[in-house]
């Protein structure tokens, strides 16, 4: 028995909570599931298809691959051809196609291109290899901000200087406040990442619920988790009210972690990036600060790419806002699979179009 | 984006834990979590123990429904 998985995975209760759905809700209801992570354990679990007709699941931007634009694609790129350069990345990112080749197509060109679980793998490789210089790319969100933190805090303590990051990582605030302000926008609801939330805690939201009047309700990955949530959600929707809430309580707390935050706070300071889809959205993503620009790829090389041409046939931006699914793109499945991957929703474990090609449609 | 798994903390060496999780055992820093105690459950995202799991907020989720799920 798998603690606190296997509780959340009860077929009889998950079903149980589908039909309550369905007996409560009497209007279409779209709810954008923010996290790439849901949106991949909703098509796995089939939680479309058991909440009923009115409730619209659309996938948002929280799939940390599939917001890397293709120009940072190419810094990466530009990085591994730098002699005695080990690039260090997590899987995902090494099909995501680039202007010219993917990393997994520069490993096969003899770039030393390796893939890790987790940037403590990063470090192991700087303590043993001194003669290399040890690149992560560091991409995620507020989950994974913090274990990278933590990593150049310790690579500064333990003055272990052949190390640096290509500083990727974006914010959710940002960029959940352009999704939710377009004119057309019709969400209605936020399903809000559970793990983001571990770190940021509940309040990180009030200003989606209070200005921009979408109720939000944190959930965990599992069908009993997700259910419940759209359960809550569907709750306030039916009376017109807009809410907060927290169905994922034995991980997050409405503080969140705070030792994670300030970590984070202490590395990084805020910055203007560049999404897939959305081009520079002000104030979404993290550079390293003056304390820590030893560590910064972009200062310790000097990288420089031209502007990236997006394929325009490629519908990833418009899946990512949550205005398209991806049986509304003319290459899902045709010129974009899994093998042949056009963009990032297709490439990553969590996208949008992965899912749906792997899961099925509805 | 952020997949993270339970794991049980079973060891404490320093800063590292020893965490299993449906048998596999990872050594997982602690630099992101205050007071780990072995013993205790926590979620390991990217490498690192990111949050501790509460064991009385875990039965709510469940008892949540015993009691609404059924009224609706």
């Amino acid at each position: 028995m798998l603690k606190y998985l296997d509780e959340y995975r009860d077929a009889p209760l998950a079903l149980e909570i589908a039909e309550a759905i369905r007996g409560l809700s009497t209007k279409p209801f779209n709810i954008m599931e923010v996290c790439g992570g849901h949106t991949m354990a909703i098509r796995k679990n089939g939680i479309q298809k058991i909440v009923g007709e009115n409730i619209n699941l659309i996938s948002g931007p929280g799939c940390p691959v599939c917001v890397t634009s293709k120009v940072d694609i190419d810094k990466a790129i530009a990085i591994s051809q730098i002699e005695d350069v080990a690039l260090c990345t997590f899987g995902d990112m090494i099909y995501v196609p680039g202007t010219k080749m993917s990393l997994s197509e520069a490993k096969a060109r003899g770039r030393d291109i390796r893939t890790v679980y987790s940037v403590y793998d990063a470090i192991g490789f700087a303590k043993k290899e001194k003669e290399k210089k040890i690149i992560f790319i560091s991409i995620g969100f507020e989950t994974t901000t913090p274990t990278v933190s933590a990593a150049v805090k310790q690579c500064a303590r333990e003055g272990i200087s052949n190390f640096g990051i290509l500083t990727l990582n974006k914010t959710m605030p940002a960029a959940l406040r352009e999704v939710l302000s377009e004119e057309e926008s019709k969400i209605d609801a936020l399903l809000c990442p559970g793990h983001v939330s571990t770190i940021t805690g509940t309040g990180m939201y009030n200003f989606i619920v209070d200005e921009l009047g979408v109720s939000c309700c944190i959930s965990g990955f599992e069908p009993v988790d997700m259910l419940k949530a759209i359960y809550i959600l569907t709750e306030g929707h039916e009376v017109g009210e807009k809410k907060l809430a927290n169905a994922y309580e034995r991980a997050v707390k409405a503080e969140g972690n705070k030792k994670a935050r300030a970590m984070m706070e202490e590395v990084f300071r805020a910055a203007s990036v560049e999404w897939r889809g959305f081009g520079v959205i002000p104030g979404s993503g993290l550079e390293l600060k003056d304390d820590y620009a030893k560590f910064d790829a972009g200062k310790i090389f000097d990288i420089d790419v031209p502007p990236a041409e997006e394929t325009d046939r490629c519908m990833c931006g418009d899946i990512l806002r949550g205005k398209l699914k991806p049986i509304d793109c003319k290459l899902f499945k045709t010129a974009c699979t899994p093998e042949d991957p056009q963009g990032a929703c297709m490439v990553s474990s969590e996208g949008t179009c992965a899912a749906w090609y792997k899961y099925g449609e509805l | 984006m952020c997949w993270s798994v339970p794991g049980k903390i079973i060891d404490i060496e320093g800063n590292i834990a020893t965490v299993e999780h449906s048998g596999v055992q990872r050594k997982v820093p602690l630099d992101l979590i205050t007071d780990p105690a072995i013993g205790e459950y926590v979620l390991v995202h990217a490498g690192y123990a990111i949050q501790k799991v509460s064991e009385e907020k875990a039965k709510f989720t469940i008892d949540f429904f015993k009691t609404r799920g059924k009224n609706a």
